[in-house]
């Protein structure tokens, strides 16, 4: 052992009888054993923290030249495109960033419902998800208006009306958001506080505790078997393995694959055809001239399809309020998730035809309902749109009952592989 | 089975959807070619003479084109700047947009980012769809931007077209059934020069939308040729650990 190795090793002592560095190190990487068979789907978690870190750190960056005043936003942005060294490529991978965070947490979700993520014992990190997920809507809802263009501006415009529709305290509440009978140099004042601040301290400490609660539960996998059932002498589980090395060099691997789609998406389309950067928000913030169409930003519009679906005679009642309460409901009713499935069985593999319909559907309606929510409206959309809300409802609803009636199959004692 | 036949239903209620969209002429395809500099330059002289009086360009620095451009200062100060003395100006004008929207009816917009919000093809279009129309305050009028407020500042160059209604005009030159523009008077440049100096022109303004343009795409081979050399070397790591996985 060389010196600089000895030297080392006794400052991690020095830290480790003051500190319970070596503990923490072993709960959560060295010791900690993971099922051995995930697979393609347990990627995601890895990768939304990859992502978070890139907008923590190019979001830093950004704050350095980015002016929070409705006179200065649009120019200072065009200044760090243009004048701040390596500003491009740092504001690009932030708004890439931004798209990549919902793409990777959708389908990390996704991998929950395939793989029934959320039932016991982990409802606690299926919920404690759900509220980063808010978090980050919340917080791509507060960065997008920091551009100044006309979609950030009449789209925060948009958005803030909806809190409108409440009966009594409606418009006193979107007055009290705003600060401004408008969306205005106030608006963007604390829109920028809290994009900058509140938000991203809320979303690492919920991801921070995220990770504790998995961490104490034990990772679930693609056959839904717990593996703390079977353990060896020694009393590691036997399908488990540490994840540390094996899951750090497997992620690595996962990791460089992403980086690979992310920097083509950054370098040779950061516009992304106009969904990541939209065309009409390169035109500056007009108070006066409301755009044609106002489409939210791509992430969006599944909920905002849900919104426009509720025109007045859907329900019955008033559209606008409806809407507003069924978009709000669309995203609240993940949190029931756990508590709405009444299968014995975690993963599709063992679940039967009537949950894996229902899910299929349940996904294609989501689809469409995201396709729909960034086109204009048209009689013959709205339509479609509805239905795909009451699809979209139904996997909800009727969710104690086909899971109930569903023909599982035995689970396996061990992992498959 | 039922999983496909919902799908398949869905699908295509999700089809009827995509059916619908489109409207105005078709756009024309302005093929510009940003590695091309000598085009860039010449879209840089036309934009100087004939765009910067009436429309800034107030994120652009003159010192940036230059260094973008391959010219030398002194070159740009001497051809390109009448707006400015200083190369690290950006392109400011002396109209003040009140005047502007008193003479004109509405403020001409900065083109910095111009090509961003309307795209290439657009743009182009647009400087080729100019034709003779009385009844607009400027004499013209424009086939993809109906009752423009802008004259045709570039009919020096191209001469005046008038337009015919599709079918009035048989020659097959309109074959999507749209109306078609002829040149009634010639200009200073043949049809051909006039498509290729818009051209140029549409070549600058994409590139005065984003300047980093003529440098990401090289960047980005190289960040992806080294990830990938990365994801070799992680991968044999991978495999060589996973080794005693069963």
């Amino acid at each position: 052992m060389n010196m600089i190795t000895k030297g080392l090793v006794g400052l991690r002592d020095w830290v480790d009888d003051r500190f319970p560095l070596m503990q923490l190190w072993n709960d959560h990487m060295g010791q900690y054993y993971a099922p051995k068979n995930f697979n393609f789907w347990y990627y995601f978690g890895v990768l939304s923290l990859v992502v978070l870190v890139i907008q923590l750190v190019t979001g830093i960056w950004l704050v350095m030249n980015y002016k929070p005043d409705a006179n200065l936003a649009f120019g200072s942005v065009e200044y760090i495109m243009r004048d701040v060294s390596w500003g491009w490529l740092i504001r690009y991978l932030h708004s890439t960033g931004a798209s990549a965070f919902f793409v990777v947490v959708y389908l990390h979700m996704f991998r929950g419902l395939l793989y029934g993520s959320y039932k016991k014992p982990r409802e606690l990190i299926w919920i404690l998800g759900m509220f980063i997920y808010l978090s980050l809507m919340a917080e791509a809802f507060f960065g997008y208006l920091l551009p100044w263009g006309q979609m950030s501006y009449w789209g925060a415009q948009v958005i803030i009306s909806l809190f409108g529709a409440i009966p009594w305290v409606g418009d006193t509440l979107s007055l009290w958001i705003r600060g401004d009978y408008v969306v205005s140099d106030i608006t963007l004042n604390r829109f920028f506080s809290f994009h900058v601040i509140a938000l991203p301290f809320a979303i690492v400490g919920l991801v921070v505790l995220h990770i504790i609660a998995l961490h104490e539960v034990g990772s679930n996998n693609p056959d839904g078997v717990e593996i703390k059932k079977n353990k060896g002498p020694d009393g590691k589980p036997l399908d488990g393995i540490p994840f540390h090395p094996y899951y750090t060099v497997k992620d690595s691997v996962g990791v460089i694959v992403f980086l690979i789609l992310f920097a083509a998406v950054v370098f040779f389309a950061p516009e992304m055809g106009g969904y990541f950067l939209e065309h009409n928000n390169f035109v500056p913030a007009d108070p006066l001239k409301t755009p044609e169409h106002i489409a939210p930003v791509w992430f969006f519009p599944p909920f905002y399809s849900v919104l426009r679906a509720n025109t007045g005679d859907f329900f019955g009642g008033p559209g606008k309020l409806c809407g507003v309460i069924f978009m709000g409901l669309a995203t609240m009713l993940f949190f029931a998730l756990p508590w709405l499935d009444r299968s014995p069985v975690k993963s599709i593999r063992y679940r039967g035809t009537l949950y894996k319909s229902a899910l299929t559907i349940f996904v294609v309606s989501f689809l469409i309902l995201g396709y729909l929510g960034l086109l204009p409206p048209t009689p013959g959309r709205t339509a479609v749109a509805q239905v795909c809300t009451i699809l979209y409802f139904l996997f909800f609803f009727l969710m104690p009952i086909y899971t109930k009636l569903d023909k599982t199959k035995p689970v396996p004692e061990r992992v498959t592989g | 089975m039922n999983k496909l036949i919902t799908a398949l239903v869905l699908w295509a209620a999700a089809s009827l959807v995509f059916a619908a969209g489109g409207h105005g002429p078709e756009k024309l395809d302005a093929n510009v070619n940003l590695g091309n500099k000598t085009s860039l330059q010449r879209g840089a002289r036309l934009f100087v003479n004939y765009c910067l009086s009436c429309h800034s360009a107030q994120y652009m620095r003159y010192n940036r084109m230059a260094t973008d451009l391959g010219l030398s200062e002194d070159v740009v100060k001497a051809n390109l700047m009448f707006a400015s003395d200083k190369v690290g100006d950006t392109m400011t004008i002396a109209m003040k947009p009140e005047d502007a929207e008193q003479w004109f009816g509405v403020a001409p917009p900065d083109l910095s980012v111009i090509a961003r919000s309307r795209g290439a093809d657009w743009l182009y279009s647009f400087l080729n769809g100019f034709y003779l129309d009385e009844k607009r305050p400027t004499g013209v009028n424009n086939l993809y931007f109906p009752d423009t407020a802008m004259p045709h500042v570039l009919a020096e160059l191209q001469g005046l077209q008038v337009k015919h209604e599709a079918d009035a005009h048989g020659d097959g030159h309109g074959g999507h059934g749209g109306p078609v523009l002829e040149l009634e008077s010639p200009g200073k440049l043949s049809p051909g020069e006039y498509r290729q100096a818009t051209r140029d022109l549409v070549a600058f303004l994409v590139y005065m939308g984003e300047p980093a343009k003529l440098v990401r795409y090289r960047i980005g081979f190289w960040v992806i040729a080294f990830l990938l050399v990365l994801l070799v070397a992680a991968y044999l790591m991978k495999r060589e650990y996973w080794k005693d996985v069963h």
